[in-house]
């Protein structure tokens, strides 16, 4: 049974003001109802004034996704009651979208290059929040903070044919924005997710308001389950719309009035309709994901597979390519693998790392002064001072400190042989051909020096110890 | 200059809904004048109320461009006018706060919507005031009282701080009891606000001039034919005389369109009400909602308690204008029969330069007379077009019928205010010599 999923993605513009006022929309540390005048407030007699930077946002990404901009578009009136929604209509486009006709290049299942269709992006702001006061389940609180927020919808055509599709598009969209540098990621609720779902055959299931990347896949795979389950039980799957249920990972059917609606959209007329094809080819679009990555393989010379991992953040890849010069290899194994795997060992962002720093321990391990090995330890010192908000340490200082400069193989001669002489056992299985043995005896050796000496070196020291008989 | 102005007027007509007993004014253009506000345009600090219950506690945070400017200007803020609830109506009879009594005859109607501005005006209680004008409610109330109003250009006037009743039609204009002083308000109102993006940096500062020769007047059939009451048309006919004995021409000229107008103006503004107005729910506005009903019930039950009838039946009217399955047969087809009155008024002037009518087809009514709708609505039918059309349209006094005023309707091309105007008060200069 084919999969067919099609999803509506709503993202915040990280524009510095509201959508159609002067509002700051740097909220997320504030009280409630701290951002807000009389037009995001709804207030009687207020007007809209379009923000042009959200435009121009909206357009960089029609330019990136090689969408068409319309000739003339339009903002439009959908009317409904909610009472996060002050004037009770949101302000968005309908008829006429800001763009239509885009793709993104995504990965298939099988690891094959496909094109996802994006129909069309529009501009529209977000409404208010509701927040439901613990222990207090006769009221409802709003907060206007969010009012007016810059949204672009982006809408893909029915292109999906898994849940993992759907995630790896998601991953590139937000990547592709990113990189335009139109929106923030890291900020909570910036992305909200309608996913349309439905098996060849059947109706068509729509999951409103995932609210993580997570999520949507996780909605996505739930729904291919139920539905599969109901075919098989020999039951229809019924036109629905249904709530993805985040803590719990199941939807469910949100029947009733939602699905009744009609917004009886019609034309804004406190706004002009937008005249913008001119402003397109004036729009320089920076260097997006996929050339950054080709660069990157041949500037560096780093592997496609370390070369996607560095581009698939701008802030890592800018990260990159400041510590690059130190080693372009060496600096892509460290920031691609080990520093990234910290990074999410401590749910840390690659913000908070301090690049000049991570270009001198490099030059440490350039230079051999510490082994890999002792490099993580410093590595660690480092980043739980980063995340603890003290200023790191220099590399050098912690080597000093703990004491974790490599050591040649002359330094501990003396250790190396008392292990030798204590475990007879392994040298006589040494002599008798068993690889583990010198792993083994090494190994003693490591624990003894707590890592300061390269293996491989030990290695070849150690048996040139047994080989010469010097015990 | 600056001061305060003692404002207790002799209000028997119910002109207004709110009165500023102390009025502050500083220097400026209109120093020390006595403006009255229609009572849908905001004033910081003065309650607002649209003559609707639902509004009846709200003070607006803000002043309207408008005000800013009176403020800015010297004008004393006096206090705010009756209306139709919303603007909804032509009589000042809808308001919450009880119908306004024409000053000329107080068993009439003022008009309305902005009937509590003319009626303050005709009564002598202050001599400037704003109205707003959706499909005419300006221009009704300055005929019915014996007044001059003006609705300027859409785009003229920032509506910034206007609660909406239909924005795409409607502005804030000045009334008063002459040209002149309809101009010098003009003047001070009309300046460019980038919060209305429907605005044009096109500033009005005029001195009216006398001087019409040459002028080409055009009349249209349509305004003096079926349901204009004769002697109305008669004295408007003589009004335009009056023009040609100062030099003007007439031309003939015709706005077919003028069949569709009150239906596509009714679908348009109730369509646009419809959708303004949903945010008075009681969650914000009117009284607290009742925390134990669903919300749904509880904005019915708030809306139905606190919104007139006919504000209630304007907004189930554009409700369904706008529904699925209906909006192509209604809203769409307003908007086409908008766009063709349009055409025809830019056609007409280009062979005029301004088309002369009557402002309403009849004298004033009796209170409580018009008791259906559609005999009220169909009372626009010489306004409304000028606001489907975006154009200047002012009604000055031009003598009686039965003893009730009768107001002289002159229009012309977008931005071309100053033009009506100038023929305005090369009438009025006439007839007052
Ligand atoms: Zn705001």
């Amino acid at each position: 049974m084919k999969t067919i999923v099609g999803l509506e993605i709503h993202v915040q513009l990280a524009t510095a003001t509201k959508l159609f006022c002067g509002c700051s929309t740097d909220y997320r540390d504030d009280g409630p109802n701290t951002h807000c005048c009389p037009v995001c407030l709804g207030l009687p007699g207020s007007l809209p004034r379009l923000n042009r930077k959200a435009v121009e946002y909206g357009l960089l990404v029609a330019k990136a996704l090689g969408m068409r901009v319309l000739e003339e578009s339009e903002f439009a009136r959908k009317n409904y009651f909610y009472p996060d929604l002050p004037k009770a209509y949101q302000i968005t486009q309908y008829d006429k979208p800001l763009a239509v006709e885009g793709i993104i290049e995504i990965e298939d299942d099988e690891g094959h290059e496909k094109i996802v269709r994006i129909t069309r992006v529009h501009l529209e702001e977000d409404p208010g929040r509701l927040v439901h006061v613990a222990g207090a389940s006769k009221y409802s609180l709003v907060d206007y903070n969010r009012s007016g927020i810059p949204l672009l919808e982006i809408v893909t055509e029915p292109d999906m044919r898994s849940p993992q599709e759907a995630r790896r598009f998601l991953n590139k969209l937000r990547t592709i924005l990113e990189y335009l540098r139109v929106f923030d990621g890291d900020r909570e609720g910036s992305l909200r997710v309608d996913a349309n779902i439905s098996l060849e055959g059947s109706e068509r299931v729509e999951v409103k308001n995932i609210s993580s990347y997570k999520g949507v896949e996780k909605a996505l795979t739930f729904e291919v389950t139920r539905q599969k389950n109901l075919r098989r039980r020999g039951q229809t799957v019924t036109r629905e719309t249904r709530h993805f249920m985040e803590g719990r990972g199941i939807t469910t059917s949100a029947r009733g009035k939602e699905e009744e609606h009609d917004y009886r959209y019609f034309p804004e007329p406190d706004l002009r309709p937008l005249r913008v094809t001119d402003w397109v080819a004036e729009i320089d679009l920076p260097e997006l994901p996929a050339a950054r990555k080709n660069r990157f393989m041949a500037q560096y010379g780093i592997s496609p597979n370390h070369a996607r991992t560095l581009t698939g953040d701008p802030k890592l890849a800018d990260f990159y390519e400041r510590v690059a010069p130190v080693d372009p290899a060496l600096a892509a194994t460290w920031v691609a693998d080990t520093l990234l795997g910290e990074l999410n060992y401590r749910d840390m962002s690659i913000a908070a790392v301090p690049a000049d720093r991570i270009a001198e321990l490099l030059g440490l391990l350039r230079a051999e002064t510490v082994t890999d090995r002792a490099g993580v330890q410093v590595l660690r010192e480092m980043l739980d001072a980063c995340a603890a908000g003290r200023p790191s340490e220099r590399p050098a200082a912690i080597v000093k400190r703990e004491n974790l400069g490599r050591t040649t193989g002359d330094d501990f001669s003396a250790i190396v042989r008392t292990v030798i002489a204590s475990n007879p056992q392994a040298v006589e299985d040494y002599h008798a051909g068993r690889k583990g043995a010198l792993n083994f005896l090494v190994g003693q050796v490591m624990k003894e020096t707590r890592g300061r000496a390269d293996p491989r070196e030990l290695g070849r020291i150690v048996s040139e110890c047994i080989e010469k008989g010097e015990v | 200059m600056a001061g305060t102005l003692d404002f207790s007027p002799d209000d028997r007509c119910n002109a207004f809904i709110t009165t500023c007993r102390e009025a502050r004014f500083s220097d400026g253009a209109l120093a020390g004048v006595a403006v009255a506000v229609k009572d849908n345009i905001s004033t910081a600090g003065i309650r607002t109320t649209c003559a609707s219950r639902i509004l009846e506690g709200y003070v607006p945070p803000y002043d309207a461009h408008v005000i800013e400017l009176l403020r800015k200007e010297g004008a004393a803020i006096v206090g705010k006018t009756n209306m139709d609830e919303f603007g909804m109506g032509s009589t000042t009879e809808t308001s919450a706060f009880g119908p306004t009594r024409n000053p000329a005859d107080p068993t009439r109607v003022p008009g309305g919507s902005s009937g509590g501005s003319a009626a303050a005006l005709a009564a002598g209680l202050v001599p400037m005031a704003l109205g707003t004008d959706t499909g005419g409610s300006i221009r009704c109330p300055a005929a019915f009282c014996g007044v001059v109003g003006l609705k300027p250009t859409y785009g003229r006037v920032s509506r910034y701080g206007l609660i909406a009743y239909a924005n795409s039609l409607e502005q804030i204009g000045p009334m008063a009891r002459t040209v002149e002083d309809v101009s010098r308000l003009m003047s001070v109102i009309a300046k460019y606000d980038p919060r209305d993006s429907t605005m044009l940096d096109r500033p009005y500062d005029h001195r009216p001039s006398a001087d019409i020769a040459g002028l080409r007047v055009g009349v249209p059939e349509e305004y003096f034919g079926e349901g204009v009451d004769p002697r109305v048309a008669e004295t408007v006919r003589d009004a335009i005389g009056v023009l040609e004995e100062l030099g003007a021409s007439t031309v003939p000229v015709s706005i077919p369109g003028m069949r569709y107008a009150l239906a596509a103006y009714y679908v348009i503004c109730t369509g646009e009400a419809s959708s303004n107005l949903a945010r008075f729910d009681g969650v914000r506005y009117g009284p607290a909602v009742d925390i134990r009903k669903s919300w749904h019930d509880a904005y019915q039950e708030i809306r139905q308690a606190n919104f007139g009838a006919e504000v209630r039946r304007r907004v189930m009217l554009g409700t369904f204008a706008l529904s699925a399955g209906y909006a192509g047969r209604y809203y769409a087809k307003a908007l086409g029969a908008r766009q063709k009155i349009r055409q025809d008024f830019e056609r007409a002037l280009r062979d005029a330069d301004v088309i002369a009518g009557p402002t309403m087809p009849t004298v004033a009514f009796r209170l409580g007379e018009k008791t259906d709708p559609l005999s009220l609505y169909l009372a626009d039918i010489l306004t409304a077009p000028a606001n489907l059309a975006g154009i200047p349209a002012i009604s000055v006094p031009c003598g009686r019928v039965d003893g009730l005023p009768v107001g002289f309707q002159l229009m012309g091309r977008q931005f071309e205010d100053e033009r009506v105007v100038d023929a305005a008060y090369a009438y009025e200069q006439e007839v007052r010599a």
